[in-house]
């Protein structure tokens, strides 16, 4: 058989990989390293269907520092960002985030991102890591065009950061970032913040950004500090949070769980030929601000509707886990194929996403996958797979 | 358990074989199933089919990926294991045991002298 995802140490290229500050943690963990996007990332520790039960019933802490860190400063940052992004900041507060995306002009996603105001004339972009030198170019080339008092940084160098989801997390963390916020926004303790809320908080000697958000459908923080901090604070928590339950979680279990959530993924169901409106998340376009890059396609399907469409999936047959780009068929004929598949650790049954055609985008439709030749069936469903119940 | 059992022999591909009177069984080796980690699913050959040294027989998946498995050795597919399809969990759990995949009736026994013995594997997966 052959063993994949390859371990990196069978890796030609590995010299030419990027490590995060936890890399040496990750090896003394166990973990299988896996190149990602440039990057020698874990893609497990233990198991995938472990870390994942993790998160959705205790713990997971999960290396993010492969994404990237943009900063975009000065009087016309709020404006510039209107101009480029999808989603409306003018509705973000200091201390506020938002998910949004950055289309092109035929309205095609060059990136989707959670864009935060950290100061009235500051804000911070956190961006894919295989996205970070095509957004950097658009923005910069944007920003030239824009003119005016605007300052753009691609950080992304300076910061490691880290992801802390599930329903656990809330009970453990406050032991080890204890202090109130003392940067961005008034919280007295990092629970006090609400979903997309971001503070500065003080860690050790240093401070840290925290942001309620996350990739997994579970409560959770996301973490951006120096490689420094952000390594004491990965030893601190696990420390903290593993008589809760708490596991360190690979790359694995976050697509495991991200698409049980139905969050695109890019270069899954995200690119620069598919809109946000066709990638079902249209809520995130605010057509009402005013012109940005791709509004006028945007605009149009928004109300003349779009050719294809992302659908959900799940097997009824009994099958191999759906995999991406297996094709789909409907009504016996090919008609698009899967952008993410997996076995679901939590429904325990084959899930997928897919672009159909949209008129056959109906929940509740039979669809086939195609899998090693043989057609299996299966029923589109409404997104997401997986919810959490409020706590 | 032992993770090289000494009564099989091995292919660097992570199967092993045991010859037991005219058949061999074959399955994956505990470090593959290690490797793997949450088998989800085994597709098995239909009995009948022949299969040649190196040809892909199996296919086992874990959450992540999808594996071949290939025959260590020529052969006729004589039984296959159903509990593996039933329950796939036992590759993991019983790699050398009630988690074999499939029988071969040999079609050319001395294929299995090109196999690696159970030390030269264990140095293998060691390495």
């Amino acid at each position: 058989m052959g063993l994949t995802p390859s371990p990196v140490h069978a890796n030609l290229f590995r010299n030419m990989l990027k490590r995060t500050a936890l890399f040496a943690a990750h090896q003394q963990l166990g973990g299988k390293l896996v190149e990602f996007g440039g990057w020698e990332m874990p893609v497990q520790y233990t198991s995938i269907s472990d870390e994942h039960h993790a998160v959705r019933t205790a713990a997971g802490i999960f290396d993010i520092s492969h994404m990237g860190e943009v900063t975009v400063a000065g009087a016309q940052a709020e404006a510039f960002l209107n101009a480029t992004l999808t989603n409306d900041v003018r509705k973000l507060a200091p201390g506020d985030g938002q998910y949004t995306l950055m289309c092109n002009e035929r309205g095609g996603v060059i990136d989707d991102l959670y864009a935060y105001r950290l100061a009235p004339e500051v804000f911070l972009l956190i961006i894919n890591a295989s996205r970070i030198e095509a957004d950097v170019a658009w923005l910069q080339a944007r920003a030239a065009a824009f003119g005016g008092d605007l300052q753009l940084t691609d950080a992304s160098h300076h910061y490691a950061a880290i992801a802390i989801q599930g329903p656990a997390v809330k009970d453990f963390i406050t032991q080890v970032i204890s202090s109130a916020a003392t940067s961005v926004r008034a919280a007295n303790s990092v629970t006090d913040l609400k979903k997309n809320q971001i503070a500065g908080f003080p860690f050790e000697s240093h401070s840290v950004l925290v942001g309620r958000t996350g990739y997994t459908g579970e409560d959770g923080f996301e973490i951006v500090g120096s490689d420094e901090s952000i390594l004491h604070l990965w030893n601190r928590l696990l420390t903290a949070g593993r008589p809760f339950g708490l596991k360190p979680a690979g790359l694995g279990a976050r697509d495991t769980l991200r698409t049980e959530a139905c969050y695109p993924l890019y270069g899954h169901e995200l690119d620069e030929n598919t809109t946000p409106i066709e990638a079902g998340v249209g809520f995130f376009v605010a057509l009402d601000k005013g012109e940005f890059t791709g509004r006028s396609v945007l605009a149009e399907q928004k109300a003349g509707g779009v050719q294809k469409k992302l659908v959900a999936f799940k097997m009824t047959d009994r099958s191999a886990p759906p995999r991406p780009h297996y094709p789909l068929w409907m009504n016996g004929a090919p008609v698009g194929q899967i952008s993410s598949g997996t076995q679901s650790p939590t429904l325990n049954a084959g899930i997928g996403l897919g672009y159909v055609p949209a008129a056959l985008a109906k929940t509740g439709s039979p669809i086939e996958v195609e899998i090693r030749g043989k057609r299996y069936a299966a029923v589109t469903v409404p997104k997401p797979f997986y919810k959490r119940t409020a706590a | 358990m032992n993770p090289v059992p000494s009564d099989c022999k091995y292919a660097k591909s992570h199967e092993w074989i045991r010859v037991s009177g005219g058949t061999a069984t074959v399955g994956i080796t505990d470090h593959a199933q290690h490797e793997l980690t949450d088998i989800v699913f085994v597709e098995l050959p239909a009995v009948g089919r022949q299969l040649k040294a190196g040809e892909a027989g199996a296919v086992v998946e874990s959450v992540k990926t999808a594996s071949d498995i290939y025959a260590p050795a020529s052969g006729e597919v004589v039984e296959v294991n159903p509990a593996v399809v039933e329950n796939p969990a036992l590759v993991n759990t019983e790699p050398h045991a009630g988690g074999w995949l499939f029988k071969l009736k040999l079609a050319q026994p001395a294929e299995l002298d090109t196999l690696l013995s159970p030390d030269d594997y264990a140095r293998q997966i060691a390495g």
